[in-house]
């Protein structure tokens, strides 16, 4: 069922913390896994994940701040993957959720116990960007929220969203258990969520239309602004594909992760990569001294770290077909290389050759661990 | 290409069908190339992509794998869970500027000794044709 959340004094974000208090304290769910508000030095404040089980405590929960400095989906595993647990309920923006259902698929996290609340985006910075934002002024979070209404999604003045951001043509919720739609939303007014029916009588929430005061027409809006969001970010998505593309076919990755000094900051933060310990880190790829020098005199030089393309090649095996695109890679790259866009490129091309989505659907499953007897027959003669 | 360039292929070869096939040819005295290093796998489907990626980047001018053919599998769907990880791979590679014409999958069963030598002749050709995998003289790869 879809109702509306109250909003008052046009404080949007205070009512998006009532609901999730009311979460706790009618015990639809145990704990809350939250982006909290930390005090991270100075004026700045950080926002980081956390499992939160007191109710008073989200006075600092904000998931409307828009930066990213990691994907939560990541450590939904930790709090989900086997009993005993509580009954959790994530709150992700849409790449999280996304690379949540990847990770269901990879038996990284359990849904059993999980409630997912999915939350529209409407773009994240970088963590220093954000950090930036607050020394020179503030973020102006009703200038952020009226995006959402009009779907012309853009950053504050004077800065850029993330990389992935700027690229993401998912940035509305699918398939969560409870989703909060600020996509095409007044949010002066109220926040449209969808709700199953009995989560909502739990919270003294009723169908909007039936409560007069809040009839919300967002609801046909959402549809509209969706659309046009996802066209204009399929632009720049398919123009920032191309190039990188013509770069990989002209240069090849040797060139392009040139100055890669494979330092597994992409793997650390990937969502998808969640081996505990990687091939790559292992000793697999050593060899023994006199090697290298050997294969420094065949070549001239030999590139040191050693197998830094492999470690991307193996990487994109490992992963390419359930990226996400959610760029935590390109945000964490110290090298500053476009590694999400190189993978999401990538990742695409695999993806439609085998007509998966990654982050669709649980049911759907991984390419990589089913068949048909009838297909592909020209790989092999 | 020079004509004294010899390839050298890595055979990644299944125990069940393609290594009996190889020993059948040799038993048999076929004739064909000897660049071919074989490597003996319980299954195409245990080829895990890195025993492919780890040669070619190293400088090896081809991979062959060889599997049962299709309904064939010792181990029932080995071959055909192979086949989606190999189209994936070349999907990768051709996507980041590699040639994934280097590496090559056939269905060769234990009786089929000619069509292997056949198939280690044709891909030896076809590698001299392409010319040294440059990644042997790059350092940068």
């Amino acid at each position: 069922m879809r109702a509306v959340i109250p909003v008052e004094n046009n404080d949007t974000l205070a009512a998006v913390r009532g609901f999730l208090r009311q979460l706790l304290e009618e015990q639809v769910v145990d704990v809350l896994l939250v982006p909290m508000e930390i005090s991270a030095g100075g004026r700045r404040s950080g926002v980081i994940p956390a499992l939160v089980a007191d109710p008073d405590l989200l006075s600092a929960a904000n998931p409307l701040a828009p930066v990213m400095g990691m994907n939560a989906a990541h450590v939904a595993g930790r709090v989900s993957i086997r009993e005993p647990r509580g009954r959790v309920g994530a709150v992700l923006r849409s790449c999280e959720l996304r690379a949540l259902v990847e990770l269901v698929k990879l038996q990284q996290v359990s849904l059993d116990d999980l409630v997912t609340i999915g939350i529209d985006c409407l773009g994240t910075y970088d963590v220093p960007v954000y950090g930036a934002i607050q020394d020179d002024g503030d973020l102006d979070v009703a200038a952020l929220l009226a995006t959402a209404h009009s779907g012309d999604l853009a950053p504050q003045e004077g800065y850029a969203f993330r990389d992935a951001c700027q690229m993401c043509e998912k940035p509305h919720v699918e398939g969560a258990d409870i989703t909060l739609e600020l996509l095409g939303a007044d949010m002066t007014a109220g926040v449209p969520v969808t709700l199953p029916d009995e989560v909502a009588e739990k919270l003294g929430l009723v169908s909007e239309g039936e409560d007069g005061r809040r009839a919300d027409p967002s609801a046909s809006l959402r549809a509209g602004v969706v659309e046009k969001v996802v066209s204009a970010r399929t632009q720049v998505r398919d123009a920032r594909f191309a190039e990188i593309r013509g770069r990989l076919q002209e240069e090849g990755i040797e060139e392009v992760f040139a100055v890669c000094a494979r330092c597994y900051n992409c793997m650390s933060v990937c969502p998808i990569c969640y081996c505990k310990q990687c091939l790559l880190k292992s000793h697999v790829f050593d060899h023994e001294p006199i090697q290298y020098v050997n294969w420094a005199r065949r070549k001239g030089a030999y590139r040191l770290p050693p197998n830094a393309m492999i470690f991307h090649l193996i990487r994109l095996n490992h992963m390419a077909l359930s990226c996400v695109g959610c760029g935590m890679c390109t945000s964490d790259c110290p090298a500053e290389l476009p590694v999400g866009l190189v993978f999401r490129a990538t990742g695409a091309r695999v993806q439609e050759a085998f007509d998966y989505v990654p982050g669709r659907s649980v049911e759907e499953p991984l390419p990589l661990i089913t068949f048909r007897e009838d297909e592909w027959e020209g790989v092999a003669e | 290409m020079t004509s004294n360039f010899e390839p050298r292929i890595i055979a990644l070869l299944c125990n069940w069908c393609t290594y009996t096939a190889a020993d059948t040819a040799g038993i048999s005295r076929l004739q064909y190339p000897p660049n071919a290093d074989i490597i003996r796998v319980m299954c195409s489907g245990s080829v895990d992509p890195t025993y492919v990626l780890k040669p070619l980047l190293g400088g090896v001018d081809g991979i062959l794998i060889g599997g049962c053919h299709p309904g064939d599998c010792h181990y029932q769907s080995g071959n055909y869970k192979a086949r989606r990880r190999i189209v994936a791979l070349k999907e990768i590679l051709k996507s980041v500027g590699f040639d994934e014409e280097r590496i090559w999958l056939r269905w060769i069963s234990g009786s089929e000794a000619g069509y292997f030598a056949e198939v280690v002749t044709q891909m030896t050709e076809f590698l001299k044709e392409k010319g040294p995998n440059p990644t042997r003289q790059k350092w940068t790869v």
